[in-house]
């Protein structure tokens, strides 16, 4: 007896969906580009926003008014709207989606800075740093931690909304879904589903290991040389997260 | 008069629509002396230290610094000629004890390799075990950090030092040792210090000098420690140096004149009833007669532990405290080798604070 579990097991095996310009690799592929073009975007107008706003303090409360405004838009009605005015192709909702990242962003960038203990700070710049120094010796190495929750949820999220643009139609995991929905082909549509949870936590745990790669073990460390819960406990709350808040 | 290493000038600091913080300050401070700034919380003295090296800056009025007014040195230049120790290590947390220790040499253009050369050495000079040099700071002692501080604070070798209340976060024990080692160090490298407390037990131990400040960031008295302890200057200083300031000034005068007596001295192992049977206190030594406590006259009491010891070269007040603190009424003196030289009575310490007392009062 077949059951759409057996289904989905069957059409994730099949290795004709492993082959071609529809096949599971390509669309891996589109998927990982896109949400990468997404991030470097968002990451480029984000970072250093956040970055002037952590180490200054200034234009926080426009800011935080500013992404929460934009964190309330729905995906798909933005996604739609700038198709339609700014016509087809891939950066119309490129930009789309760039709008709804840049706040997780620029929320982590800014609170990683600011929870930078203050007498750190002072320290630095009694030492004889100057504020460029200070932002980039101290503030972004010791508020890596708090940046690194900010930054992995964005990617997820970004991992998970990218599937969206598969309904202007463009490329991506997401192809799975919709054509799925279309052809009422269910099993298809999990295997979409399934394929794109999979590429998030995998992602994710490659984000994991680079954050413990660039952190100073000075930052998880606790008095007696063991690693604290910490760092820990950010590697999956994100995950978990994104994934719900992400998907349209 | 010693030569003046940094001046303030009429320096006036009003923070936003409040009292001035610091009101007309004009003090001279020495060269290669310890200056303390003490006073009640909120009283300026932070403040003050910190227009030094415009971590904060002056309303108006000048402050210069080996004569250059520090306002026409750029603020970073300018850090990095004096060294800076705070109440919090304020150690970079990313950092290995080290690299933190390397901080100023490096921001100056000194090599890696050069500049933790240089943090190894300075980590042995504030006594601190060269494997600590691979921690980083969250597994380090409060006391440890401080230390790290202070080598931190030295790496660049600057001529001045400012310390905003750097033992103030430790326990007694440890404040009194890291005090110990900064009197050492400085007769090592004669610094100019600026060192702020609002603990005029301290101010009087470390301070060649001590400025104190009344709240409204006004300086009250600017004398050496034993003036300010023997005459106030005024209602304000006389209470805030305190009821015991008597007791304090005793820690100015040397007590070597004292005469030493003999003690009934036993060993470890008759020593627990020596007391009992001498009909009176017993001194228990150990092998290389240093002292391990009493043995009380009374029964049963075993070994009582001692009070305080004097050393040749101590104070008045030591010697009173070796006296009072002891269970005999004895103070125990000791050589440099922690051998008994002998015991010293109340009585008789008493007499050389008063024969001391007469001699000054001649003398004025
Ligand atoms: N950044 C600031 N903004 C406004 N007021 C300030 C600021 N820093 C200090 N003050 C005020 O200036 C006065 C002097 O402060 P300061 O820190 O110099 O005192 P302090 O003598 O060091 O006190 P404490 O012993 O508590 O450290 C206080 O009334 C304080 O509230
Ligand atoms: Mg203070």
């Amino acid at each position: 007896m077949s059951n759409v579990f057996t289904d989905t097991i069957a059409w994730l095996t099949d290795p004709i969906h492993w082959t071609g310009s529809g096949g599971i690799p390509t669309r891996l592929s589109e998927h990982l580009q896109y949400s990468g073009l997404v991030l470097l975007i968002a990451a480029a107008i984000a970072v250093p926003v956040g970055l002037y706003i952590g180490h200054t303090g200034r234009g926080r409360v426009v800011a935080v008014a500013v992404a929460g405004a934009l964190r309330a838009l729905p995906t798909l009605g933005l996604l739609v709207l700038f198709a339609l005015l700014a016509g087809s192709g891939l950066m119309p909702p490129v930009w789309a989606l760039v709008i709804l990242t840049v706040p997780p962003l620029l929320a982590g960038t800014y609170a990683g800075i600011s929870s930078v203990d203050a007498t750190v700070v002072d320290g630095a710049r009694a030492m004889g740093m100057t504020e460029l120094q200070i932002l980039f010796r101290v503030e972004l190495p010791n508020g890596l931690l708090v940046m690194f929750g900010g930054i992995r949820t964005a990617v997820l999220q970004v991992i998970a909304t990218v599937s969206v643009v598969a309904y202007l139609p463009l490329g991506g995991l997401g192809r799975y879904l919709f054509d799925g929905l279309v052809l009422q082909d269910f099993p298809r549509m999990l295997g979409g589903s399934l394929l794109i949870a999979a590429l998030a936590i995998a992602v994710d745990l490659v984000l994991a290991a680079l954050q413990r790669m660039v952190l100073s073990p000075g930052l998880t460390l606790d008095s007696s040389g063991r690693h604290t819960a910490a760092d820990d406990l950010t590697a999956t709350a994100p995950a978990a997260a994104a994934i719900q808040g992400g998907t349209p | 008069m010693a030569e003046a290493m940094i001046e303030f000038q009429s320096v006036t600091k009003q923070y936003q629509g409040g009292q001035p913080a610091v009101d007309n300050l004009t003090m001279s401070i020495d060269k290669g002396a310890i200056t303390v700034l003490v006073g009640p919380s909120g009283c300026g003295k932070t403040t003050s230290l910190r227009m030094i090296n415009r971590m904060v800056e002056p309303s108006s009025g000048t402050i210069t610094v080996a004569g250059k007014d520090v306002s026409t040195v750029p603020a970073a230049q300018l850090r990095r000629s004096m060294g800076y120790v705070m109440q919090s290590s304020g150690l970079l947390p990313h950092r290995s004890v080290l690299d933190n220790i390397a901080t100023v040499p490096r921001l100056n253009g000194v090599s890696k390799a050069d500049a933790r050369k240089r943090a190894a050495e300075l980590l042995d000079v504030v006594g601190l075990a060269s494997v600590l040099g691979k921690r980083y700071p969250s597994q380090l002692s409060g006391g440890q950090q401080q230390r790290v501080g202070v080598a931190r604070a030295l790496a660049a070798d600057p001529p001045v030092l400012l310390m905003d209340e750097p033992f103030s976060a430790v326990d007694p024990v440890v404040r009194d040792e890291l005090q110990q080692e900064l009197l050492r160090l400085q007769r090592e490298l004669a610094k100019t210090i600026v060192f702020v407390t609002h603990d005029i037990d301290e101010a009087t131990v470390l301070g060649d000098k001590v400025a104190v400040f009344a709240v409204g960031g006004k300086l009250a008295q600017y004398a050496a420690p034993e003036e300010i302890l023997r005459a106030p200057a005024n209602d304000f200083v006389a209470s805030f140096v305190g009821r015991d300031r008597g007791f304090r000034h005793l820690a100015f005068d040397v007590a070597d004149s004292l005469r030493l007596h003999s003690v009934t001295m036993v060993g470890q192992t008759e020593g627990q009833s020596a007391g009992r049977r001498a009909g009176e206190w017993a001194l228990v030594v150990d092998d290389e007669s240093r002292p391990l406590g009493w043995s009380s006259p009374r029964d049963g009491a075993g070994l009582v532990p001692g009070g305080s010891l004097f050393h040749k070269g101590d104070t008045l007040r030591r010697a009173l405290d070796s006296a009072l603190s002891s269970p005999s009424g004895l103070g125990v003196a000791v050589d440099d080798d922690g051998r008994v030289a002998g015991v010293l009575k109340a009585p008789e310490v008493l007499a050389l604070i008063e024969e001391v007392r007469r001699h000054r009062e001649d003398a004025t």
